[in-house]
């Protein structure tokens, strides 16, 4: 008997989400005219996870929201291809925002886009066709996952490369000259007017450090958040003759940025990570996606940290992970799984804590999903628990204890990467050849450089 | 809200006189020709053809209307009780149908739920509670006449609970009314857009939306005084 081809969604569905996305575009369109919106912003994301933007007018918007933008592809980082590179930016009318710090007399909307290749199919170098294809995959088999980073980033006086510390005011310090406590009060207005709640915001350990913990909501919401938050913290900071850097590791000796992101699945509306009836509260599915991370580890630390400057915050230690292990109340771990409090289930969680505040947000997560649910495919036993200060162990205590650090610079890395078929199969052909392309070029042109270690250090000497 | 189409031109009075009585603006039309014509500047509403005396003339209406760009919809035919087989293999061009001689709740009742069914409602147009004030028809809200920046799912939800105030709404629910099919993550995602909801409204008027423990969500004060 033949089956009709029906497609991902069921055809009682079809109808549904066409009329739903119809009526999400008439409100578009509805609300650009009553708030006389001037400027729509279309968004989207390189593959190095850098923003972009193009504006279009009002008039241009009813068209490209039904036929989508085309433009030419090979002037973004990772899109270039040999043939055919137009492709068409997709408003997803869903993510439709004001622009809050827009000046109120022309008011500007946002809206992030899908893009896609000329005939609709996904266009294969857009990051966050990847998270979706990635959390879609996750749906097919009841899970949902949910994404909760801590951003951290420092303000500097400005970008020149000697930065200048704002102040020395140190962790959850209160002081009247701390100038940009008026920045951060600030930038979480704007955050909670562009629908990105914070949970919580403090002072981090680092001079002119600071750090936004955001509330978590899905994947694909969460990345689009981080390119939001990361634009509306430079802006503001900008604004007021500061400059903000998510540069994992702009001072030596000062800890640098990270982005530990608290990872949860929910399946039929349960929090899967939770089990009652475990002693510990964790379910088997908690314990092989925590196994899953920790075995795909290694391979995965090239997206989640994609920087040469990276592995210089992953190498110095203070709060970031060097060894490959988990814990339960321990930062040294790469997987942390705090605790929860009774009554909260909801809340169980696990954090992953290498990835820094320079990721793609929409890889990075598509990584460590995939990796977790790898995991959970294979059945994966959880190993024991690391207990003590990892950074406290001499190399040879690690290797007699079987730990693995974390690559300890991008090129070991990526030498991780380009042997993972996990990777491959989780990035898709296209960014995973064009990533590693990319970086080991980023690389060798590092080696080559001499350094201002080598200068101070060898120039007296020899 | 824009008119019904009505026919045939003038339609029966006992029909009219239902239309006026729950308060629907209609206006009856001769012929297709008429109808286009006449048509308002926003589109048909709807419309209700009562065929009990033509038959051919009436249907041959009702495909003229489906046959337009913009199909008129919800589209009601009234038909006498010995002429259902007028209604076989024509399932396209009506969404409902009503038995004359006309009873007036029957027609209400079934009329109503056409309309609420196409989303479109009886509802008045503007939604208003304290000083939060959501139009419909302009798909805006305001708190104390400042506009409040939505995205969709937040109007949305923002929406539904406006319109019924007091009552309390599990998180279930939520989702199956006001996500539909298109939802992932169940329940969760309702807390996430209560938060970001609760930001928008601003420390002032968050309070606008409780958390019932172990329940769900309320929208203002309870209707038993809690």
């Amino acid at each position: 008997m033949e089956t009709p081809d029906t497609g991902d969604i069921t055809p009682d569905i079809k109808p549904d989400r066409e009329r739903r996305r119809q009526d999400q575009q008439d409100y578009v369109l509805r609300t650009i005219e009553e708030r006389g919106v001037r400027l729509i912003r279309l968004w989207f994301t390189d593959v190095l996870g850098r923003h972009k933007s193009v504006a279009i007018s009002p008039a241009e918007l009813e068209t490209v929201l039904d036929e989508g933008l085309q433009f030419d592809g090979s002037a973004i980082d990772g899109f270039s291809r040999i043939q055919e590179s137009d492709v068409l930016a997709r408003p997803d009318p869903s993510t439709f925002e004001l622009l809050p710090w827009a000046d109120p007399a022309e008011p500007s909307g946002t809206i992030f886009c899908d893009i896609t290749n000329l005939d609709g199919t996904s266009f294969e170098g857009d990051p966050r066709q990847v998270l979706r294809r990635n959390v879609d995959r996750a749906r097919t088999v009841g899970f949902e996952m949910f994404c909760a980073p801590e951003v951290e980033f420092f303000y500097f006086a400005d970008s020149s490369p000697v930065p200048t510390t704002l102040d020395r005011a140190s962790y959850f310090d209160l002081t009247t000259t701390d100038v940009a406590s008026d920045l951060r009060k600030q930038t979480l207005h704007m955050l909670e007017a562009l629908s990105i709640p914070v949970e919580y915001s403090f002072h981090e350990d680092g001079p002119s450090q600071h750090e936004i913990d955001l509330q978590y909501t899905d994947a694909l919401s969460m990345a689009d958040s981080v390119m939001t938050l990361r634009l509306a913290v430079k802006k503001i900071a900008m604004d007021r003759g500061v400059y903000a850097t998510f540069m994992p590791k702009p001072l030596n000796g000062v800890q640098g940025s990270g982005m530990h992101t608290h990872l949860s699945l929910f399946r039929d509306g349960e929090n899967a990570f939770h089990d009652p009836t475990a002693a510990d509260g964790l379910s088997d599915t908690a314990r092989s996606f925590i196994a899953g991370l920790l075995r795909h580890a290694r391979e995965i630390t090239a997206v989640t940290n994609q920087l040469v400057n990276s592995y210089k915050r992953i190498n110095e230690g203070y709060e970031a992970p060097r060894y490959v292990s988990w814990a339960r109340n321990n930062r040294s771990a790469l997987v942390r799984v705090p605790i929860t409090k009774p009554g909260k289930v909801d809340s169980t969680r696990i954090e992953y804590r290498a990835p820094d505040p320079a990721c793609n947000p929409y890889l990075a997560f598509s990584v460590l999903l995939a990796a977790g649910l790898r995991g959970i495919e294979d059945h994966l036993e959880l190993p024991a628990e690391a207990t003590m200060n990892l950074y406290d162990l001499s190399r040879d205590e690690q290797r007699g204890m079987g730990v693995a650090s974390l690559p300890h610079n991008l090129e070991e890395a990526l030498d991780e990467m380009e042997a993972s078929e996990l990777v491959r199969e989780t990035l898709g052909d296209h960014i995973f050849e064009w990533f590693l392309r990319n970086k080991r070029s980023e690389w060798n042109e590092y080696q080559r450089q001499v350094t201002p270690f080598e200068l101070e250090t060898y120039l007296p000497n020899w | 809200m824009d008119p019904l189409l009505v026919f045939p031109n003038p339609p029966p009075p006992e029909l009219a006189q239902c239309l006026d009585l729950d308060g629907w603006s209609w206006k009856a039309v001769d012929n297709a020709e008429a109808a286009m014509a006449e048509e308002p500047d926003e589109g048909w509403s709807g419309a209700v053809v009562v065929a009990d005396t033509d038959p051919a003339g009436a249907f041959a209406l009702c495909r003229r209307l489906r046959k337009v760009e913009v199909p008129i919809q919800p589209l009601l035919v009234l038909v006498g009780g010995g002429q259902l087989d007028a209604l076989e293999l024509r399932d396209d061009l009506f969404d409902d149908f009503c038995l004359t001689p006309l009873r007036p709740a029957e027609f209400r009742a079934r009329i109503e739920h056409l309309f609420s069914r196409a989303g479109r409602g009886t509802r008045p147009e503007l939604v208003e509670y304290g000083p939060l004030a959501l139009n419909l028809e302009t798909y805006q809200a305001a708190v104390d006449d400042e506009p409040l920046d939505l995205t969709y799912m937040e109007y949305e939800l923002l929406k539904f609970l406006a319109a019924h105030p007091g009552k309390v709404f599990t998180r279930e629910t939520l989702l199956s009314r006001v996500w539909g099919y298109d939802y992932y993550g169940g329940a969760r995602t309702v807390d996430v857009h209560i938060r970001r909801l609760r930001a928008k409204l601003g420390e002032e008027h968050a309070g606008l939306i409780h958390t019932v423990r172990s329940v769900g969500y309320r929208f203002g004060q309870s209707r038993w005084g809690g």
